[in-house]
């Protein structure tokens, strides 16, 4: 709570600080309302906070984490209550699949000056939304317990284990590993990087057919459950909020966790000095001899609504740009993401999703039904987690709850 | 009273019940019945920060016209109800014919998400209602033959449990009994287990929603069976007393049959609200151990693909289910119905 407070005070200090800048004819005049829904996370705060800067009629903004349960209908009434939903590569698929997010490409060619190439997320040849940060997740490990263990950074899962049992067998830490696995949307998306990793394919090509029950979808779960051996046995209620507080008080060695995780894993106000001083982060791991690492690229981005007029849309437009000008990159914004704007410089809490995406990690897959499989993976594989079925059974019952789903949604007849 | 007067006066709730009950439960039976339209989907060159890849996605000018024309969605009558994810007819008979003996064809059956569901709402509904009424009306007794000035403070601090919302209620207890939590802790001690965890078992998962379940629920039977405490025949008593009858006697055959219509009350109230069981499952990250009806509805209406034909058909199932829970009662209420008008 106080840490939310403490990120709202940041943002809009410099949502203040910035203010007098940007609001003395920099451009920034807007003559139709902006409504923007987003995640609350203090990288969103902050782009958010650069669109109110404008001036000329009012912008509203609506972030929490709850977005994703309310952006689709917030969207679908005309006119939309949001004119513009800050989305990721996961969640833009909603807003497709329910068609209420229009293409940009004439606001683009009018007012996109200074956007770079691979901002723009492009869709069937339309420009759908622009994406502003990037985010994965990657190793980060305690330099003083592996010193002390005798180990290196792991560069593999195999490595991870290894290490994990020299750390408990020198009595060192009880659980040394963590990770954010709690049941739902948190294991699948470990299930999701671990086959990734595997060199899995979640689809027959080009159908919504779904083919994980095979041998790289038993050696993905093998490895998520040899590796939460050596968690704190309540890992399946753990998220990332949960497991950074495990790692703050200092009972965790080796984690796969977001870099947009990694500033307050950092930071001497919110975490233990040691702690703070040994925090390390390393280049995410590959599994079962792959060289794929085994995680996934994510970018966050915004879109402009469908239902609302071209006034409006163009309003939301120019105020979202000023959400992201390169002028606002000022030391307060700098180092709370890896920004995909124009003078980004990389910091100590960014190396590990620039060695992401360095090592070519694959993006979360952009499909109309990866999110009905994300569920069903969220679901089922708890089961053979808890040790009350084996992979094959799990798996194929993850097959059947997504076969449902599917059906229900269209997909699949 | 005459039968004008009597349909003025049931006027308003007739119409507040038509609208705000049947309606809904009309228009959930009918989402229940259709799903989307089958999705167009084709193959385009999408592109984002890390480069551009053929991917597959809606398309969304084939399936408007579609969607205008039957704004309903697609026919499809039971088919949700039968699918994986309800009542898994295929799924039941396939285990059926493939299970050697019943203890395989349970467990078997428990891999089913609706099934896994009710097996536990069911425990939980039959556990904490009776465990619930009991625990009610040994406070209310209690606190009934407590000394006048102490009687206002002990009420206000049993209702506490009722009084705190279910959802901040279950996160409290939640980091109690975590394993670095005050409770957690205490435990490993006491059973001298340093890896002893709550939350990672499900039987245990399951006791400890038990016990919120009754922690939270006793304090609504202690203060209606408190209520009707005080309209206790006292000459009833007083005979009984002179009779011989001992203080268990007398709670047996004259408090608790003047009680016995706010105990049937009672028991109805809780297990409606028991079936609906969700806000502990939520409280207490339990959905790994513990799922309901109701916890699934919630599930499918906030992923990022939302399931709201799933959740519909979820819906009707609960209140089929509640309407079977609370048949038995039901029936017993019209017999004592019938039987007095018919005196």
């Amino acid at each position: 709570m106080i840490k939310n407070i403490m990120r709202l005070v940041v943002a809009s200090a410099i949502a203040v600080f910035a203010a007098p800048i940007f609001a003395d004819g920099h451009g920034c005049k807007i003559s139709a309302r902006v409504s923007i829904v987003g995640n609350e996370f203090p990288a969103i705060h902050a782009v958010a906070d650069g669109a109110k800067v404008c001036k000329g009629s009012e912008v509203k903004a609506n972030l929490t984490a709850d977005h994703q349960k309310i952006n689709v209908a917030g969207m679908s009434g005309n006119p939309a209550e949001y004119t513009s939903a800050i989305i990721a590569n996961s969640s833009i698929v909603a807003l497709m699949n329910n068609d209420v997010i229009r293409p940009l490409d004439d606001l683009v060619a009018k007012h996109g000056k200074g956007l770079k190439k691979n901002q723009l997320i492009t869709i069937n040849g339309k420009v759908m939304a622009v994406a502003f940060m990037a985010n994965a997740q990657h190793l980060v490990y305690r330099s003083d317990i592996l010193e002390k263990a005798g180990i290196s950074a792991p560069k593999t899962y195999e490595e991870m284990l290894a290490g994990a049992k020299i750390i408990k067998d020198k009595g060192l830490m009880d659980y040394p590993l963590g990770g954010a696995y709690k049941a739902g949307w948190n294991l699948a998306q470990e299930f999701t990087n671990m086959y990734i990793g595997h060199g899995g394919e979640f689809f027959k090509s080009g159908s919504a057919e779904v083919s994980i029950n095979n041998a790289k979808g038993v050696a993905t779960l093998e490895m998520l459950k040899a590796l939460s051996a050596y968690m704190n046995p309540d890992f399946l209620t753990h998220d990332s909020n949960a497991t950074s507080a495990e790692w703050k008080a200092g009972n965790v060695a080796m984690m796969n966790m977001w870099g947009s995780r990694m500033g307050p894993l950092m930071d001497p106000e919110q975490s233990t000095p040691t702690v703070v001083k040994t925090t390390t982060l390393g280049d995410p791991m590959t599994v079962g001899g792959g060289s794929t690492p085994a995680t996934t690229l994510w970018w966050d981005g915004w879109t402009v609504a469908k239902n609302i007029s071209d006034a409006e849309a163009e309003a939301t437009f120019i105020a979202m740009m000023n959400g992201i000008n390169p002028k606002r990159l000022d030391d307060k914004m700098m180092p709370l993401a890896v920004w995909l704007i124009e003078g980004f410089k990389p910091g100590p809490a960014n190396v590990g999703v620039a060695a992401a995406a360095r090592m070519n990690a694959i993006p979360y897959p952009m499909l109309p039904y990866q999110g009905l499989l994300h569920s069903a993976l969220g679901s089922e594989i708890v089961d053979f987690m808890q040790g009350k079925e084996d992979a094959a059974t799990a798996l194929a019952d993850v097959e059947a709850a997504y076969t449902a789903a599917a059906k229900e949604k269209g997909f699949l007849n | 009273m005459k039968h004008k007067t009597f349909f003025w006066f049931f006027l308003p709730t007739a119409s507040a019940m038509l609208l705000f009950i049947a309606l809904p439960i009309f228009s959930i039976v009918i989402q229940s019945l259709f799903t989307p339209h089958d999705a167009v989907i084709i193959v385009t060159e999408n592109c984002d920060p890390f480069g551009c890849k053929q991917e597959t996605t809606i398309d969304q000018e084939a399936t408007r016209d579609l969607r205008k024309s039957e704004p309903l969605g697609k026919f499809v009558g039971l088919e949700i109800y039968k699918d994986r994810g309800h009542l898994a007819v295929n799924e039941v008979k396939e285990i059926w014919i493939e299970s050697n003996n019943f203890t395989e064809f349970k467990k078997n059956i428990g891999n089913l998400p609706f099934y896994r569901a009710m097996a536990f709402t069911l425990t939980f509904t039959f556990t904490v209602t009776p465990l619930m009424l009991v625990f009610g009306f040994i406070i209310a007794l209690a606190v009934n033959s407590l000394h006048h000035n102490l009687k206002g403070l002990t009420i206000f601090f049993s209702l506490l449990p009722m009084i705190v919302s279910p959802l901040i209620g279950s996160l409290v207890l939640f980091w109690m009994i975590d394993s670095r939590g005050i409770i957690g802790e205490a435990l490993q001690y006491v059973f001298e287990d340093p890896d002893l965890s709550l939350k990672a078992s499900t039987g245990l998962t399951w006791v400890m929603l038990i016990v919120y379940g009754v922690w939270h629920a006793a304090p609504f039977s202690f203060v209606v069976f408190y209520a009707g405490l005080q309209t206790l025949p006292m000459d009833t008593i007083e005979s009984a007393k002179i009779d011989g009858a001992s203080r268990l006697q007398q709670v047996w055959y004259v408090v608790i049959p003047h009680l016995m219509p706010l105990i049937t009350f009672v028991a109805l109230m809780q297990l409606m609200d028991n079936f609906r069981v969700f806000e502990p499952i939520v409280g207490f990250s339990a959905e790994a151990h513990a799922q309901s009806l109701s916890w699934f509805i919630f599930n499918d209406l906030g992923g990022e693909t939302r399931l709201l034909s799933s959740a519909a058909t979820s819906s009707v199932l609960t209140i089929i289910g509640v309407s079977i829970l609370l048949f038995p009662v039901l029936i017993r209420t019209w017999r004592d119905f019938n039987e007095k008008s018919a005196k």
